[in-house]
């Protein structure tokens, strides 16, 4: 595509609702600022209710800023219809035009724009080349199965050539396993047409599959945004830790310092971590330990006693109580080796270097 | 915290859509000038005498004895058409959905439901007249009673509860139907009979649905107008001593006064409907039947169930078969052979049939498909856009509904006889063939308003809002898609539209000039000459008519209409 690609930019953006039970009204998004770069893959992710859809929904014109003002490059958008932007997304339910075939559904866009009927067919064919749906063209969209259903939806947002792709968890009407067909195929071909996308989506493995960054949202307002990798690795609270992938907390009084390692007392035991900047002897502290960052051992480790062992294919699901904090594990590719049965004492141990203090 | 910024940017954007906001200015003045403005005007003639305010007019009319007799007459025979419809039609309904019944049966019940719809409003008194009268077909010649009065309470309450139970059957029908079998089944289950089940499951689940058929039944027979002209003989309601009080006292203001308290009744009633019943209702059954039910098969159960209701069907279809048969006969009463078509040629030749038929005919066709549309335009607005004015836009459409032909009769004639407000400005209307259409019009809104928002609701929000997404604006939108996708309800809308219209009475024979010879107006006026038969033979070339359009429907929905495969889809 030869247009110029467009970021976009969120100043202050806040929107309210009314409850429709107290009649009060809320902040469904507070105070959101967003900097999209040009050509970038960005998902909103959080729980329901978190204001990400309200967001997206902004930036497509649907729901109007009650504060702050959205740009498409340098244009303020905010009095602009959504018909008059230029974005196009890609819907939850597909909404397709139950009334048209694939041909026709996928040329809407292009027909309200004026284009000449012969350039609409390349075009359209083009499109639904690169979404693999060739020789489907004349389908009604019911005889279409619900993977098929999505890439029409994306060829007809695609073909109008947007400045930006607007994603509403666009997957999550599939099962497990086309769902994660389907996002590699769209991250395969949202790089190929180099377009800015913003994808919303209450499933983390999406959001880590596809981003170039993910914000998270919660209670409206933005809880943290950045690489997949900085969010998994240093979420800045607990709620982003436990959102993103699994978490352990384990909470200990710093002890002083050691060989480069903050000492933590976690459960009456000293326990080296990596530490951060500016931690202070005295303190407590919550220290984020991931499931597959720790293993079991007889010795050597946080004593702690199993009271879940379950085999789950491709590792073993292990529930351990240290002192009085549960701590979760999954022990990889767990054939011939030693498993620790419920009841069992033994040991929790971990490199000081995978945890991360909050 | 200030939602100001939203509702200026929403307001911006709306702007941006000039046909939209005309539609929506059109809407209103429409809504305002042809529904409220004349509710209106009857409020203010009735409170506003030569000297200012004054309550000296409704305590003119309340003492007027007979008027105050047709409130508690109206009330009277409203409240035991209410109960009378709601069990038969729960009779109807219960039978339908509970039992195993013969496709006959079946077939039977279809029939019942169509016939009201199809046909005039007051069809079913003239066979009462001409079956059970004094010279009734079975009451002289099959019985030998020869003093027989159908005329009167029993009359009216008897032919207004075969008229209206088929909307309380249909009603009933839907809320059977949303009862999940398990929470019977569980109750049998425990023990229960079926009795039991019934008294204590059924029938509690079902109650403020069957509240709700009661009072739609009542407002209905409350407003009707047709049945108790004819059949009522000196027993006068509400509609017909309004009428009365207009075309033979040619008291204006007292008529107007009378009408509103007719429309505070029906208001009232539909204020309770509306907001306390319906909402009940729904949240006592709402969801779908998580599967099929097992009918009940046991023939001590089933034969007398379906014995009472293919009798009382098979009486039904008598009264509907009546008509065209009467028209057959040279005299009704003393010569029932050779049957002849005489009255047809009469209806031609000598009572303007052709003139009656083309009038009624142009205006309905004329008025169907502006109704249709709007009807269309405004569940569209309701269900899928957002704006100030939406509310008001809803609230007055449903009014319509609970505003009785002859109020809004009596409303256009003080509202336009003289111009707005008096003026003489827009006086140019009254009394030509545009405010029969308006008055088509309004009559048929409320109806194809409400299927049209129940046919919307089930369309997913966002196909729509993908559309506007891919760059289309509101009247592009609503062309390409909206109307495609209920392509069926506005089919529908635009028959039904049309049956009511030329079916119509109540509100039409107050402002109809000599001009427009209508078929309704002349039925009812050979009804009350006595002149049966030629009602007749203008009744079913009626029925013809209004048949042949929903066949016509049919087929085109058959044909043109959206495909099933789509419907499954959604």
């Amino acid at each position: 595509m030869s247009k110029i690609k467009k970021g976009v930019r969120l100043d202050h953006i806040s929107k309210i609702y009314q409850d429709p039970k107290t009649g009060k009204d809320f902040y469904a998004v507070k105070d959101v600022s967003l900097d999209i770069e040009p050509g970038s893959f960005v998902t909103l992710l959080g729980p329901s209710g978190c204001g990400k859809t309200t967001t997206l929904r902004m930036i497509a014109g649907f729901e109007s800023p009650d504060e702050g003002e959205i740009y498409l490059g340098d244009q303020p958008i905010n009095a602009l219809t959504p018909n008059k932007r230029d974005t196009a997304m890609v819907f939850q339910s597909y909404a397709l035009l139950p009334h048209y075939n694939v041909f026709d559904n996928v040329a809407y866009g292009l027909k309200l724009r004026k284009v000449p009927k012969e350039e609409i067919r390349q075009r359209v064919m083009h499109i639904l080349d690169l979404v693999e749906l060739t020789g489907m063209e004349g389908r009604m969209t019911n005889q279409l199965s619900g993977g098929q259903q999505q890439r029409v939806a994306l060829a007809r947002a695609l073909v109008i050539e947007p400045s930006v792709l607007l994603f509403d968890e666009p997957l999550s009407n599939l099962d497990a396993k086309l769902r994660v067909s389907m996002r590699t195929e769209i991250r395969r071909i949202q790089q190929e047409v180099g377009i800015t996308a913003i994808y919303v989506t209450h499933d983390q493995s999406e959001a880590m599959a596809l981003s170039d960054s993910i914000i998270i949202m919660n209670g409206g307002v933005i809880a943290q945004m950045g690489s997949p990798q900085e969010i998994y690795y240093h979420p800045d609270s607990e709620f982003v830790a436990d959102f993103i992938g699994e978490a352990n907390f384990l909470r200990g009084t710093m002890t002083g310092m050691e060989g480069g390692h903050a000492i933590l007392e976690i459960e009456g035991n000293r326990t080296p971590v990596h530490p951060k900047e500016g931690m202070q002897t005295g303190q407590t502290y919550t220290a984020v330990l991931r499931p597959e960052s720790a293993a079991l051992a007889e010795t050597g480790g946080l004593p702690c006693k199993v009271v879940l062992s379950c085999f789950m294919g491709s590792y073993q699901n292990y529930h351990v109580m240290v002192g009085s904090t549960l701590v979760k594990l999954t022990d990889y590719n767990p054939k011939n080796k030693r498993v620790y049965k419920v009841g069992e004492t033994c040991s929790l141990v971990f490199d000081p270097a995978f945890v991360h203090i909050l | 915290m200030a939602r100001s910024q939203s509702a200026a940017l929403d307001r911006k954007k709306l702007m941006a859509d000039p046909v939209m906001v005309g539609t929506i200015v059109v809407l209103i003045a429409f809504l305002t000038l042809f529904i409220l403005y004349p509710l209106a005007i009857l409020l203010v003639d009735s409170v506003y005498g030569d000297d200012g305010l004054t309550m000296d007019i409704f305590k003119r009319v309340m003492a007027m004895a007979n008027f105050r007799k047709a409130i508690t007459n109206t009330l009277k025979v409203g409240f035991l058409v209410g109960v009378l419809s709601a069990a038969v039609g729960l009779l109807f309904a219960y039978v339908e959905v509970y039992v195993k019944v013969g496709r006959g049966v079946g077939g039977l019940f279809k029939v019942v439901s169509m016939l009201p719809v199809v046909s005039p409003p007051f069809v079913l008194s003239l066979s009462m007249i001409m079956l059970f009268g004094k010279a009734g077909l079975i009451t002289r010649f099959l019985l030998h009673i020869y003093d027989n009065s159908v005329y009167g309470f029993w009359g009216i309450v008897i032919v207004q509860t075969l008229t209206f139970f088929p909307v309380c059957y249909m009603m009933l029908k839907g809320l059977l139907k949303n009862i999940d079998p398990s929470l019977e089944e569980a109750a049998r289950d425990m023990g229960a009979g079926r009795m039991k089940v019934f008294t204590s499951v059924t029938l509690p689940l079902l109650l403020p649905g069957l509240g709700n058929a009661f009072l739609v039944t009542f407002i209905e027979s409350i407003a009707d107008f047709a049945n108790p002209m004819i059949i009522g003989g000196s027993y006068d309601t509400l509609a017909t001593t309004i009428y009365l009080q207009i075309t033979g006292a040619y008291d204006k203001q007292g008529a107007a006064a009378m009408a509103v308290v007719l429309l505070t009744i029906t208001l009232l009633m539909f204020a309770v409907q509306k907001y306390y019943l319906e909402a009940k209702t729904a949240a006592t059954l709402t969801g779908k039947a998580s599967r099929g039910r097992m009918l009940i098969s046991d023939k001590s159960v089933t034969r007398p169930l379906t014995a009472l209701c293919g009798l009382a069907a098979a009486f039904v279809i008598m009264m509907y078969l009546c008509v065209p048969i009467g028209a057959l006969f040279p005299t009704w009463g003393y010569k029932f052979t050779p049957l002849t078509f005489k009255w047809f040629g009469q209806v031609f030749t000598r009572y303007k049939g052709f003139k009656a038929f083309t009038d009624s005919f142009v205006l309905s066709l004329i008025s169907a498909p502006i109704t249709a549309l709007l009807s269309m335009i405004i569940s569209y607005l309701v269900v899928k856009r957002k704006f100030k004015a939406k509310g008001f836009i809803e609230a007055v459409s449903m009014l319509a509904m609970a505003v009785p032909g002859t109020v809004l009769g009596v409303g256009y004639i003080r509202g336009f006889s003289g111009g707005i407000f008096h003026t003489g400005l827009l006086q140019g209307i009254y009394g030509s063939a545009a405010i029969l259409v308006i008055v088509f019009v309004v009559r048929s809104l409320p109806t194809g308003t409400r299927s049209g928002i129940s046919a919307l609701r089930q369309i997913d929000k966002s196909i729509e809002e993908s559309a506007y997404d891919m760059g289309a604006d509101s009247f592009k939108v609503f062309m390409t898609v909206t109307l495609p996708l209920i392509k069926d309800s506005f089919l529908s809308g635009l028959v039904t539209a049309f049956v009511r219209s030329i079916t119509a009475i109540s509100a039409i024979i107050l402002l109809v000039t000599p001009q427009f010879l209508l078929i309704t107006v002349q039925i009812n006026e050979f009804a009350e000459k006595g002149s049966y038969s030629i009602a007749c033979a203008f009744a079913t070339i009626l029925i013809l008519i209004t048949y042949g359009a929903v066949l016509l429907m049919n087929l085109f929905i058959r044909f043109f209409g959206t495909s099933r495969k789509i419907k499954e889809e959604m």
